[in-house]
C-alpha cells in the first residue's frame, strides 16, 4: 500500500452509511476525503469527517488488553494469551456452575456482517446458549416487526434512498435526520425543489421540522392515534384506493372499523393537533399520486411501537401508496449495521438469513452449514433488556462486543447495578467505554478503518468497508477473538478469520432465507456500488426495489394489521406531570463511546442539556443555562436547561449520549413492546425542578 | 368474573374491547339496537352522505357474546341476574348499565296522535342509526325540512341535511346557536356560515306545532311556530337534547338523579352494578359526550382488572366541524359568556370569519371558544383540563395565538 494511495470505504456511524475515501497519512493515520457515493453525493457530516479522531488518539484508543487484577482490583494491562485464557476460563466455569444458558452474549448493531454473523454462531455452537441478543432490539426492532407483519419481510427501506427526492410527499415520522443523518437531509431539499411536500410529525420543532411544509407536533406517545385520524379522514374524503386495497391486500375492513374509532376530534384530544391541520396532512398527502411514510425511533421507540408503525403501513396501504414506484412505507434504521446487525444471527431469535430460529427447516438449514445436528440449536432467548435486567441472577457470564449499555439501556442506573452483579464480564471494544471499564476482560478490537467488512446500510445495499491502515500493535480483529476462544472451548475449525471467508460461510447459511445474500461478493459490491439484497445468484441483479409485484407474504397480499391507540405505558399524573423525550444531537453519537472523544465533536456539544418551553421554564423559575433535575420513577438526572420555544410546554427532551449525573436513561422507562420487546425510551413521565448549581 | 354489560352502544363496545385482551372476564354484551355497535359521533357524517352506514361499524373487538336486539327488562340485584324480552335469564358477577340516552321529544301539538306513540311521517328524532337512516332515505334534493332545535345537533343536522341538497330551516327557541357553548358573537358567525350553506336560520323561534295529513303514516306538512306562522315542511328533525335512560336502574332501586349515580370507580349505589356513558353521573354531570364515555369505559376496564387510576371526571372541549368546501371548526368549553368582574380576551377577525375568546376569572380560565382558527386548541385543551393557576405575568395569548405568550 502506498502513501498516497486512496481507499474507497464508508463511515463509521450511522445507517446511511455515506461512501467515503481514506488516504493513508504519514502519521499512522487517515485523512478522509470526498467520494462519490449514490447515498451521499460526496457529502459528509461532521462526525464522518472526523471520525479518525478515535483512531490513535493519546489516551483514546484501547491498544492492549485489560485483565482485572484480583490483587488490587483494578484494570491492568495484560498479554493476548493470557487475557484470551482468562475470558474462556471464565466462560466455562460459569457454564459449568450454572449451565449454558447462564452465559450470555450481547452484540451490537455497528458491528459488521460477517462479526454479527460469527457471533452469533460462536453463541449457538460454542457457547450452546439461547441467550444472545444486540442492541439493535434498541433500534428500530418496532419497525422490522412491523414490516414483517404487514409485508413478510423486513427491509428498512424497499427502495433506494434517492427516491425520496422523486416523490410528491413524505411523512417522516419522530425522525431528526438533520441532525442525525445529515447527509441525508438533501433528498428532503430536492424533493421539495421538486414541487414536492414536506410533512413531519414531531413533539419537537426540530432542524427537520423546520423544513416541513406542515408540522405537526403531537403529545409524545400519540402518533399512533395521529395516524389512526389521518387514516379516518381519508376514508371520509373517498380517498382510499380501493383497487389497490381489493387487489393487493387483506384485512380492510378490520383495519378500517378501528380507524373510524378514532374519529378527528377525538384524536385532536389525544394528540394535541388540530384537526384543521390532520385535513391539511391528508390533503398534502393524498394530493400527489405517489407518496411515502418515513419512521424513525419516534414511533418505534414506544411500548406500542409495532403497533404505531403498522398505524402508518395502514395509512400507505389505504391509499395505495406501497409496493409501486416511489411509494410505500420505510424505517431510517439508526446504527451503521442496524439492517446488517439484524439479519445474521445475533437477535435473540434469529438465524441467518432472517430465517426464524423456531423453524424447524430453518435450523436445518443453517445447522447443514455449520456441521452440527439441528436438534443441538438452543432455542430463542431473551430480548436484550430483558437479558440486561437478568444480569447476575440467571445469566452470570457476558460476552459483549459493541455496545455501551451503562449508557445506552433504558433504565440505566439498574442495569449497571445488574452488570456489576455479573460473575464474569468480557468486553471487546475500540475504547474503554463505561460498560469496559466495568469489565473483568478488555479486550481492544480493530474498527472501520483499520479491518475489511460488510455492511447493510438502510436501503438493504450490501456495502463493503475496507481497510485503510494497520491497526495499532495489540489490538486485534474480533473474528480472531471468536476463533481463539473457540478454538478453547472446543472448536478448531469453523471460525475463519479472514472477513471475506467469513461472508462467503454467511453468503450458504443466508441462501434460501428472507435475506438472501448468496449471489452477493466482495468484488461484485465493489463493481456495482453495493448489491441490494435479496440476491439470490451470481448471476441475480440484486433488488433494489421490493414488493413492486407483490408483497413477501405468501399469497402475495399486504396485510392490514387493526391497531387501537393505547395510552403510554407511564402517563404524567400529579406526581410526575411532565412527558420525558429522548433523542440524539447533531455532534454526538449513541453513547457517545467515539464521538465524546473527538475534541472538535465535544466543543460542539460539550454535555447533555434539558430543553423546555419557555412557559415551564417561567413556572419553574429556571433562566437558561441554569442546573435542572429531572426525576422519574426510576432515578433522577441533573443538566443545564436549554430554554427553547422548539418544543410542546408539557414535554421535556434530553440527549441520551453522556454517562454521569446528566445520563438520560437513567430516567427513561423499560416498558417492552409485547411484539418486538423494544423499550419505551421515547416517553415516560418526569418531575423537573431547579437543582443547586 | 363474569360480566354482563347491558347496551351495546360506544360506552358498551368501548368497554368490551378494553377487555377483550384481559384474561380471567368473561363479556356478555346486551344490545337493543339491531346494528352492530357504531360510532354515534358520525351519524351526522352518515346523513351528510359523507360515509356509508357500514362504514361507521366500531371494531368487532366484543369477544364475549354479543346479544344483538336482545333488551334487558328486569334487573335482579339479589340474585344477580338480568332477564331479557326473550326469556333468557343471564347471571353477572359484576353488571354494567350502558343504556345511553334518549331523545328528548319536545311537547308539540300534533306530534302524537291519540294514545299511539309513533311520530307522524317524516318527523324524525336523530339520535340512532334508525333514526338516522330514515332520515338519509327520506331527504332528496329540494325537500323542505326543517329542524327544530339549534345545539349541537341541530346544527350538525342541518348541515347534513343541507349537504344533501334539502332546503332547510333551522328554528330555534334561544337567542343564537349552541346557546351552551358560544356567545352571542360566535352564534353570529355560525349562523352566517350555516346561511352560506343555504341553511335558514331562525332564532328567539318557538314551534308549538306539527300539521300533518291524516291517513296512513300522518305525513308531516308544516311545522307551527308561536306567532301562527307555519314552516312548510316534508321533513322534520327534532333535536331537542337527549335524556340519559335510566328506568332499568330506577325499577331496580338504584340512586337515580339526573343519570344513575355513580363514583370514582364507576360504581353505582350497588356495588356490584356499575354504569358508564351517557346514562351515568359522576360527581353531579351528566356528560352526553362520546369522548366522556370512552374515557368512563377506559376507566371502568381499569377498575374492573385492577390496573390503574379511577375515574376523575372528563374536563374535555366540545368540539364540532361542520364538513363541506369550506370547513368550519368549532371548539368550546366552559362559560363563554363572562360574569362581573371577569377578564374576556377576545380575537375577532371579520374579513376571515374567525373568533377566539378566553375568560378568566381570578388566575381560573374558566371558559374559552375557538372558531375557524384552531391553532391552539391543544394549548387551550391542555390548560382547561389541567385546571391549574394561570401564570400571573404573563397573559394568555399563547391559549388564542401561536405567537401569542414568552
Amino acid at each position: 500500500m502506498t502513501a498516497t494511495s486512496t481507499v474507497d470505504t464508508h463511515c463509521p456511524y450511522c445507517a446511511l452509511q455515506c461512501g467515503m475515501g481514506l488516504r493513508p497519512t504519514a502519521g499512522g493515520t487517515v485523512e478522509v476525503v470526498e467520494r462519490d457515493f449514490p447515498v451521499n453525493k460526496g457529502a459528509l457530516c461532521g462526525k464522518g469527517r472526523t471520525a479518525p479522531g478515535v483512531l490513535l488518539a493519546e489516551g483514546v484508543r484501547l491498544t492492549g488488553p485489560l485483565v482485572r487484577s484480583g490483587a488490587t482490583g483494578e484494570l491492568e494491562p495484560a498479554s493476548w494469551g493470557a487475557a484470551l485464557d482468562r475470558v474462556a476460563e471464565g466462560l466455562v466455569r460459569v457454564r459449568a456452575g450454572h449451565g449454558a444458558d447462564a452465559v450470555g452474549v450481547f452484540g451490537g448493531g455497528g458491528l459488521t456482517n460477517e462479526k454479527a454473523y460469527a457471533l452469533g454462531k460462536f453463541a449457538r455452537v460454542v457457547l450452546k446458549t439461547s441467550q444472545i441478543d444486540y442492541n439493535g432490539r434498541f433500534c428500530m426492532s418496532s419497525a422490522a416487526a412491523a414490516h414483517q407483519r404487514a409485508f413478510g419481510l423486513d427491509r428498512g427501506l424497499p427502495f433506494p434512498v434517492a427516491d425520496i427526492a422523486r416523490t410528491g410527499c413524505v411523512i417522516l415520522v419522530g425522525s431528526n435526520l438533520a441532525d442525525t443523518m445529515p447527509p441525508a437531509l438533501r433528498y428532503l431539499t430536492e424533493l421539495k425543489a421538486n414541487g414536492g411536500k414536506l410533512i413531519v410529525v414531531d413533539p419537537r420543532r426540530t432542524r427537520t421540522a423546520e423544513q416541513a411544509d406542515l408540522h405537526l407536533q403531537p403529545r409524545p406517545g400519540t402518533d399512533l392515534a395521529l395516524a389512526l385520524g389521518l387514516l379516518h379522514l381519508v376514508v371520509a374524503e373517498g380517498l382510499v384506493d380501493e383497487a389497490f386495497v381489493e387487489e393487493r391486500t387483506h384485512g380492510w375492513p378490520e383495519a378500517r372499523a378501528a380507524a373510524m374509532a378514532h374519529w378527528p376530534e377525538l384524536v385532536e384530544r389525544i394528540t394535541g393537533v388540530p384537526v384543521p391541520a390532520l385535513r391539511e396532512a391528508v390533503r398534502l398527502f393524498c394530493g400527489t399520486p405517489e407518496g411515502m411514510v418515513l419512521t424513525a425511533r419516534g414511533p418505534e421507540q414506544q411500548a406500542k411501537g409495532t403497533d404505531t408503525v403498522g398505524a402508518w403501513i395502514n395509512l400507505c396501504l389505504a391509499t395505495g401508496r406501497a409496493g409501486r414506484p416511489r411509494s410505500g412505507y420505510g424505517c431510517l434504521t439508526g446504527q451503521g449495521n442496524g439492517q446488517g446487525g439484524r439479519e445474521h444471527g445475533q437477535k435473540a431469535d434469529q438465524l441467518p438469513g432472517y430465517r426464524k430460529l423456531d423453524d424447524p427447516a430453518a435450523r436445518a438449514h443453517v445447522a447443514g452449514v455449520w456441521g452440527v445436528d439441528p436438534d443441538d440449536l438452543p432455542g430463542p432467548g431473551r430480548s436484550a433488556y430483558e437479558l440486561l435486567d437478568a444480569l447476575g441472577r440467571d445469566v452470570k457470564g457476558l460476552l459483549l462486543m459493541g455496545s455501551n449499555p451503562v449508557v445506552s439501556a433504558p433504565r440505566a442506573a439498574h442495569i449497571t447495578e445488574r452488570i456489576a452483579a455479573l460473575d464474569f464480564l468480557a468486553v471487546c471494544d475500540v475504547v474503554l467505554s463505561e460498560t469496559a471499564a466495568m469489565a473483568d476482560v478488555v479486550l481492544p478490537v480493530t474498527q472501520w478503518a483499520e479491518e475489511t467488512g460488510t455492511v447493510t446500510n438502510l436501503e438493504g445495499r450490501v456495502l463493503l468497508r475496507r481497510k485503510a491502515i494497520d491497526p495499532p500493535d495489540g489490538v486485534r480483529s474480533d473474528l480472531y477473538v471468536l476463533n481463539v476462544l473457540a478454538a478453547h472451548l472446543g472448536w478448531e475449525k469453523g471460525f475463519a478469520t479472514n472477513p471475506e471467508e467469513v461472508f462467503d460461510e454467511l453468503r450458504r447459511a443466508s441462501a434460501g432465507g428472507p435475506a438472501d445474500y448468496s449471489g452477493i461478493t466482495y468484488r461484485r459490491i465493489a463493481e456495482e456500488e453495493g448489491v441490494f439484497w435479496p440476491c439470490p445468484a451470481d448471476s441475480h441483479p440484486g433488488t433494489p426495489r421490493l414488493f413492486l409485484d407483490r408483497f413477501a407474504t405468501p399469497d402475495g397480499r399486504a396485510r392490514f394489521v387493526p391497531v387501537m391507540h393505547r395510552p403510554s405505558a407511564e402517563e404524567p399524573d400529579a406526581e410526575y406531570p411532565l412527558y420525558l423525550t429522548t433523542g440524539r444531537v447533531l455532534a454526538q453519537y449513541q453513547s457517545g463511546a467515539q464521538t465524546r472523544r473527538v475534541a472538535e465533536l465535544n466543543a460542539a456539544a460539550p454535555g447533555p442539556f434539558v430543553q423546555l418551553h419557555p412557559q415551564l421554564a417561567d413556572r419553574l423559575g429556571v433562566a437558561d443555562g441554569e442546573p435542572v433535575a429531572v426525576t422519574s420513577r426510576r432515578g433522577r438526572a441533573v443538566a443545564p436547561a436549554r430554554v427553547s420555544r422548539g418544543i410542546r410546554p408539557d414535554t421535556v427532551f434530553m440527549p441520551f449520549h453522556w454517562p454521569g449525573e446528566g445520563r438520560a436513561n437513567t430516567l427513561t422507562n423499560p416498558a417492552l413492546d409485547p411484539a418486538s420487546r423494544m423499550p419505551e425510551f421515547k416517553v415516560c413521565a418526569v418531575r423537573v425542578e431547579r437543582a443547586q448549581a | 368474573m363474569r360480566i354482563v354489560v347491558v347496551g351495546a352502544g360506544m360506552a358498551g363496545a368501548r368497554l368490551t374491547g378494553q377487555l377483550a385482551p384481559c384474561g380471567g372476564v368473561e363479556v356478555t354484551v346486551v344490545g337493543e339496537e339491531p346494528y352492530a355497535p357504531y360510532n354515534r359521533v358520525l351519524l351526522a357524517e352518515v346523513l351528510a352522505g359523507r360515509y356509508q352506514a357500514d362504514v361507521i361499524r366500531l371494531p368487532d373487538a366484543a369477544r364475549g357474546a354479543v346479544r344483538r336486539g336482545v333488551r334487558a327488562v328486569r334487573v335482579d340485584r339479589a340474585e344477580r341476574v338480568v332477564v331479557c324480552d326473550d326469556g333468557t335469564v343471564v347471571p353477572y358477577d359484576r353488571l354494567v348499565l350502558a343504556t345511553g340516552s334518549n331523545a328528548v321529544l319536545p311537547p308539540l301539538r300534533g306530534l302524537f296522535a291519540e294514545g299511539r306513540g309513533e311520530l307522524p311521517g317524516g318527523v324524525h328524532a336523530f339520535r340512532t342509526m334508525e333514526d338516522c337512516l330514515a332520515l338519509s332515505g327520506a331527504v332528496r334534493a329540494g325537500a323542505r325540512a326543517v329542524v327544530v332545535g339549534g345545539g349541537l345537533l341541530g346544527v350538525s343536522a342541518a348541515r347534513a341535511l343541507a349537504a344533501r341538497g334539502a332546503q332547510v330551516v333551522l328554528a330555534q327557541q334561544g337567542e343564537h346557536l349552541m346557546e351552551r357553548h358560544l356567545d352571542q358573537a360566535a352564534g353570529q358567525l355560525l349562523r352566517a356560515h350555516l346561511a352560506s350553506l343555504g341553511v335558514e336560520v331562525h332564532t328567539e323561534c318557538r314551534v308549538r306545532g306539527l300539521h300533518h295529513a291524516t291517513g296512513a303514516g300522518r305525513p308531516v306538512r308544516s311545522v307551527e311556530l308561536a306567532d301562527g306562522y307555519r314552516l312548510d315542511a316534508e321533513l322534520v328533525v327534532l333535536a331537542c337534547g337527549v335524556r340519559p335512560r335510566v328506568g332499568l336502574a330506577q325499577s331496580a332501586g338504584l340512586d337515580v338523579a339526573k343519570g344513575i349515580v355513580v363514583d370514582d370507580e364507576l360504581r353505582t349505589s350497588d356495588p356490584y352494578v356499575h354504569a358508564i356513558g351517557d346514562c351515568s353521573q359522576h360527581d353531579g354531570v351528566v356528560y352526553g359526550l362520546a369522548g366522556a364515555a370512552t374515557e368512563q369505559a377506559d376507566a371502568l376496564a381499569r377498575v374492573l382488572t385492577r390496573n390503574g387510576r379511577n375515574y376523575r371526571g372528563t374536563r374535555a372541549l366540545t368540539r364540532l366541524t361542520l364538513n363541506g368546501p369550506q370547513a368550519m371548526d368549532i371548539a368550546a368549553f366552559g362559560e363563554t359568556t363572562a360574569m362581573p368582574g371577569d377578564d374576556v380576551l377576545r380575537l375577532a377577525d371579520a374579513t376571515r370569519g374567525t373568533y377566539r375568546k378566553v375568560v378568566t376569572r381570578g388566575d381560573r380560565l374558566v371558559g374559552g371558544i375557538l372558531l375557524g382558527e384552531l391553532a391552539t386548541v391543544g394549548e387551550l385543551a391542555r390548560a382547561w383540563e389541567g385546571d391549574e393557576p394561570l401564570p400571573d405575568r404573563a397573559s394568555p395569548l399563547h391559549l388564542l395565538t401561536d405567537n401569542g405568550g414568552s
